[in-house]
């Protein structure tokens, strides 16, 4: 009797723990490995047939395409560079350069992964629509409130994130951080 | 006492494997992934240019705004497939996913070095039948093997600002992917 109960005490755990931890990597987008540079995160490897089982339970269940390595390389950031989850209400500056690719493209999602949604249309930048400094460097103003300069429109959305995607770059699965990744800065301003 | 410790392990050690188990089974069971997204919107073998993600909806989630895409379910059992896309005035990207979206091979318009990318997909099977003095003469053809029987191809030009836009919609629905007999 003290066997059965054992057991069935047993397998009742296995399944909780299992399936939970399961569930939690799923929803929280959890993946293996994988670069990060600053608030930045990247999978490259989730752009080859080598991708790990966790990115690639997410991008079924998501039902996207990762983009191949032989095109480009995500990064996204879902907090600014102190830790704060970034919030539509408040002010962020994106600030700096990126790795060298041909093109790269800024854009803003909710968390559900749709684009965010305001009057001018506008949910992202390419490289060659951004305004930059005298060096190359650019800076990025997202926020609920127009800003001179290159501005992303928020519309005050509760949570978002940025993808930062390069196109037809180096920036590959032997890539580290450092001197040869600069990634702009994420910065949060005043909130509302 | 120890008993009770027992039972926790031998729980905890069966739940990483319930874990292990069903990570790697998810994604033959998902049943919204791109492939079943996708198979309402196109025909089997076709080149078909996507509608542009808005606010509201897209038909890919997280796909890239500022490109054109169009896209192509192949199915490989009735022989490979030749793909044809004309690259865009600025960047074009052909990536090649499974049936389970697996991003196995992508490549640029600068890698591919000409006009038109033009590639020959095929399984593994259909490649070992292409008699090898026909791939010397064609020393230039890039054969590509597909993995799975079926699967998705995606064609991307950028549009680098909006006003571009018309020109990458036409870049990417000039691309065609048909079966390789009819093409010759």
């Amino acid at each position: 009797m003290r066997l059965v109960l054992g057991s069935l005490i047993c397998f009742a755990l296995a399944a909780a723990i299992g399936l939970g931890l399961t569930w939690l990597s799923v929803s929280r987008g959890f993946t293996a490995g994988g670069l990060t540079i600053g608030a930045w995160t990247a999978q490259p490897k989730a752009g080859t047939a080598d991708i790990d089982p966790y990115s690639r339970a997410v991008i079924e269940r998501n039902g996207t395409l990762p983009i191949g390595i032989g095109d480009g390389v995500t990064f996204a950031a879902r907090t600014d560079d102190a830790g704060h989850p970034l919030d539509g209400r408040c002010d962020v500056m994106l600030e700096g350069t990126t790795p060298q690719a041909r093109f790269f493209t800024v854009t803003l999602y909710t968390p559900e992964g749709n684009l965010i949604s305001n009057i001018l249309k506008r949910s992202g930048f390419t490289s060659q629509e951004l305004i930059r400094n005298g060096d190359g460097s650019f800076r990025i103003s997202i926020g609920p409130k127009v800003r001179p300069g290159n501005w992303l429109p928020t519309g005050g959305v509760e949570r978002y994130f940025i993808l930062l995607r390069l196109y037809d770059t180096p920036v590959g699965i032997q890539t580290r951080a450092g001197r040869e990744t600069p990634m702009p800065s994420v910065t949060r301003g005043a909130c509302r | 006492m120890i008993r009770a410790l027992l039972v926790l392990f031998i729980g905890a050690v069966l739940g990483g494997i319930v874990h292990l188990g069903t990570i790697l089974y998810l994604p033959r069971t998902a049943t919204n992934d791109a492939y079943a997204r996708l198979t309402p919107l196109l025909p089997v073998n076709s080149m078909k240019l996507l509608p542009q993600p808005t606010p509201e909806s897209a038909v890919l989630p997280l796909s890239d705004p500022a490109f054109a895409t169009a896209a192509c379910r192949y199915d490989l059992s009735g022989g490979p497939l030749k793909l044809l896309a004309p690259v865009s005035q600025a960047y074009t990207a052909v990536s090649f996913y499974t049936r389970y979206g697996v991003a196995y091979y992508a490549i640029n318009d600068r890698a591919a070095g000409r006009r038109v990318i033009e590639l020959d997909l095929m399984t593994a099977a259909q490649h070992a039948e292409v008699p090898e003095d026909e791939e010397v003469t064609a020393a230039d053809r890039l054969i590509v093997e597909s993995p799975t029987t079926t699967g998705l191809i995606l064609v991307r030009a950028l549009s680098p600002e909006p006003s571009l836009m018309p020109m990458a919609q036409r870049a990417a629905t000039a691309a065609k992917c048909q079966p390789s007999e009819k093409a010759k």
